[in-house]
């Protein structure tokens, strides 16, 4: 077991000194260049926040979807080969859905941001 | 990552050609839109300005799928004189220039930031025009006549080099899987092989306050089917956060068309330019993903790849939504 602070809390206390005591110093192409890296940094918490609820939902949904279980890479690559052989299309039961599901769990870490995310989340 | 300046005695040289008003240069910056292009401009001290477009060296960085760089500039030569809005081409680079490939033009100013162009104040009251004229330019480009050695792409052939691409990755990827067989069951045939532009969006237009001012990046032109730059320029990452107004995050669909209409007289397949819309989201993603390959066989760094690497999944909500629609 790990001690404390935790990785995240530490993550959160590297990312508050770039934002706050760094980036005011950089110049403008600097700045830009912090501003994608704090960027990429959020995106690392929100992985480290949210994935291991999500990894584990969408392998529940794959295993409910293709009968078999197994690894999510590998549920993952048995759909896409399924699909490739038109043995599943969207009038798969749960397929449509399913596929939705997983984008939203993605974007939700990648780019929260993104509008046709944001406007998911509201219906 | 930023290309190598160009060797100032060899700019020196072409000189007269870039500032016919004379005059020394005053200043050789890069001038970029956050990717990594070899572009510069030139500042001489009468205030003339050029700028040149190189293609990177070995390659790397440019798109397999470009066309070399002087039939790029003769297209941008051809679309000026049709009424396109461009800059002039002012000298393409000969090997004996000593400046590698690539080709000098007049510095147009505008805005070319999507972002800025869908949400700032003084964009506002030009917005409303932009779909139509963006219809009316796309229309003239497909008016000009194919060059000797522009290739042509349909609809299959851009799948099997997006499919080629895609299988690159070996990262399972569900909807592209699904978006490829879609897309194949509906690819449309090749009627007229028309110059298209390949990759006419908002990022790639120089915006003023009086609308478009050249169309920018031509290095993906082919000869293909028309609709392809109609829906290209609706894909939502073009749309900057503005999904409710599909062409490029400013105007309607249908402003796009009629522009498009009124300048080729010909009808606008309205199914087949949202087939280029399904087809252009994919093509997006692929590119995406393109960055993450790039990254992990080490051909390039930066955490900017990464971001976009990362915008693959975009694509694959928006795919997902259009096919439900289809």
């Amino acid at each position: 077991m790990q001690d404390h602070p935790s990785a995240l809390a530490i993550l959160d206390l590297a990312v508050a000194h770039l934002r706050d005591n760094v980036l005011p110093t950089l110049d403008t192409r600097a700045k830009f260049e912090m501003r994608v890296t704090l960027g990429a940094l959020a995106l690392v918490r929100r992985t480290m926040e949210l994935t291991p609820q999500s990894d584990a939902a969408e392998q529940v949904r794959l295993e409910t979807l293709l009968g078999e279980v197994g690894e999510l890479e590998a549920l993952n690559k048995l759909l896409c080969e399924r699909i490739r052989d038109g043995a599943a299309d969207l009038t798969t039961p749960g397929l449509a859905e399913h596929l939705h599901a997983t984008a939203l769990e993605k974007l939700a870490v990648d780019q929260p941001s993104y509008a046709a995310y944001r406007r998911a989340l509201e219906q | 990552m930023s290309a190598a300046p160009p060797d100032p005695e060899a700019l020196k040289r072409l000189a007269p050609k870039l500032a016919p008003g004379g005059g020394d240069i005053l200043d050789v910056r890069p001038l970029s839109g956050g990717a990594s292009q070899d572009l510069w401009l030139i500042e001489f001290t009468h205030g003339e300005r050029a700028v040149l477009r190189r293609a990177p060296e070995g390659g790397a960085g440019r798109s397999d799928l470009a066309i070399p760089i002087e039939l790029e500039a003769a297209l941008i030569k051809a679309a000026g004189e049709s009424g396109v809005p461009s800059p002039r081409v002012l000298h393409v680079l000969e090997p004996a220039d000593g400046l590698g490939a690539g080709f000098f033009m007049q510095h147009v100013t505008g805005e070319a930031l999507g972002q800025r162009i869908v949400k700032d104040d003084a964009f506002a009251a030009v917005r409303p025009r932009l779909a139509r004229q963006c219809g009316e330019i796309i229309a003239r480009i497909h008016a000009l006549a194919p060059p000797p050695g522009l290739p042509v792409k349909d609809a299959r052939v851009t799948l099997d080099a997006l499919e080629r691409q895609y299988r690159i990755e070996n990262w399972p990827r569900p909807v592209f899987e699904l978006a490829f067989r879609w897309l194949r069951a509906h690819a449309p045939p090749l009627s007229q092989p028309t110059v298209i532009h390949g990759d006419f969006r908002n990022g790639n237009l120089l915006i003023g306050e009086n609308g478009v001012r050249a169309v920018l990046d031509w290095e993906l032109a082919h000869a293909g089917d028309p609709m392809e730059d109609l829906g290209w320029i609706c894909v939502n990452s073009w749309r900057f956060g503005v999904p409710d107004k599909p062409v490029g995050g400013f105007g309607e669909r249908e402003e796009l068309y009629a522009g498009y209409e009124a300048i080729s007289g010909k009808p606008v397949d309205r199914a087949r330019a949202r087939y280029w819309e399904v087809l252009g989201t994919l093509r997006w993603g692929v590119i995406c993903t393109l960055s993450a390959v790039a990254l992990r066989e080490g051909l390039v760094s930066g955490i900017e790849r990464a971001m976009i690497a990362r915008r693959a999944s975009e694509t694959e909500l928006d795919l997902i939504n259009l096919l439900r629609d289809a």
